[in-house]
């Protein structure tokens, strides 16, 4: 039963990824990365993080994905856009690390070390909210407040970068 | 019947070659765009993987936080694109040679 959902999942995201590079239309893309994001959520699930994967449909596909959309139909783009000249280098770096991936799989990776005994932040007893709530606030609490710093600095370059001169001064 | 980290690490590094092809192939800004996004998913499910593979949430932690970083990028990546937009009225990465030695 796990492995059909995890089959399942896997199969969509990879499905849902390769559309979102090869597809022509822009809203068609930002659809189809809408459906991965859903699909990863429910990985995540499987995975039991659920904190994560309701962070993910909310931030990813409700936040980020709206934004994107907005964008696309803003700018109101032709189609007519295709594939880059440079994709012969694409081909070149896609092949070299997707060899380099099946090498060290085929090597290394069936020599993963077993999952190591409980560590002192467990995942399990704690529901998972609690367990992540409890390592962000103590041990990974400096990272947050600087999470917080980023946000801001982010939000206040986006208004100044977006923003349209005023009175034909220089902005 | 739990299912090996093995097949995630197979998972996450097509998710990443995908989105790395389309960096390097496509022209549409939005599009390149779409597809740093994708690479970022890719490593959040392996660190998500991980973290239920060795039973610590410090993964997870991990993942908030690139998800936090994620959204700034949009934001910003998006308002650029809103600037070159008005500068150049097109969003094709060819025309846009104004740094081009």
């Amino acid at each position: 039963m796990e492995q059909l959902f995890f089959f399942y999942f896997a199969a969509v995201i990879a499905v849902a990824s390769v559309l979102v590079v090869a597809l022509r239309n822009p809203i068609y893309s930002a659809l189809s990365l809408l459906i991965m994001f859903f699909h990863v959520a429910g990985l995540y699930v499987s995975l039991r993080a659920e904190f994560l994967a309701a962070v993910q449909v909310i931030v990813y596909a409700g936040a980020i994905l709206v934004l994107y959309l907005f964008v696309v139909m803003l700018l109101n783009l032709k189609q007519d856009d295709r594939y880059h000249r440079q994709w012969p280098v694409a081909g070149v770096v896609g092949l070299t690390l997707a060899v380099e991936a099946v090498m060290l799989t085929l090597l290394k990776g069936r020599a993963i070390p077993p999952a190591p005994a409980n560590t002192n932040e467990t995942v399990e007893g704690l529901g998972n909210t609690e367990a992540l709530g409890d390592a962000l606030y103590s041990t990974y609490l400096f990272p947050f407040e600087v999470a917080s710093l980023i946000l801001l600095v982010a939000m206040i370059g986006a208004i100044i970068l977006a923003k349209k001169d005023i009175g034909g001064s220089e902005a | 019947m739990t299912i090996p980290v093995f097949y995630y690490l197979i998972l996450s590094a097509v998710v990443f070659l995908t989105g790395l092809v389309g960096v390097l192939i496509r022209r549409n800004i939005i599009i390149i765009l779409l597809s740093v996004e994708l690479m970022l998913n890719a490593t959040n499910i392996n660190f998500v993987a991980f973290s239920q593979y060795f039973h610590n949430v410090a993964g997870q932690v991990f993942v908030f936080f690139a998800l936090t970083i994620a959204a700034a990028e949009v934001a910003v990546g998006l308002a650029i694109i809103i600037a070159l937009h008005r500068a150049k009225s097109s969003i094709n990465v060819d025309e846009f040679q104004l740094l081009k030695w």
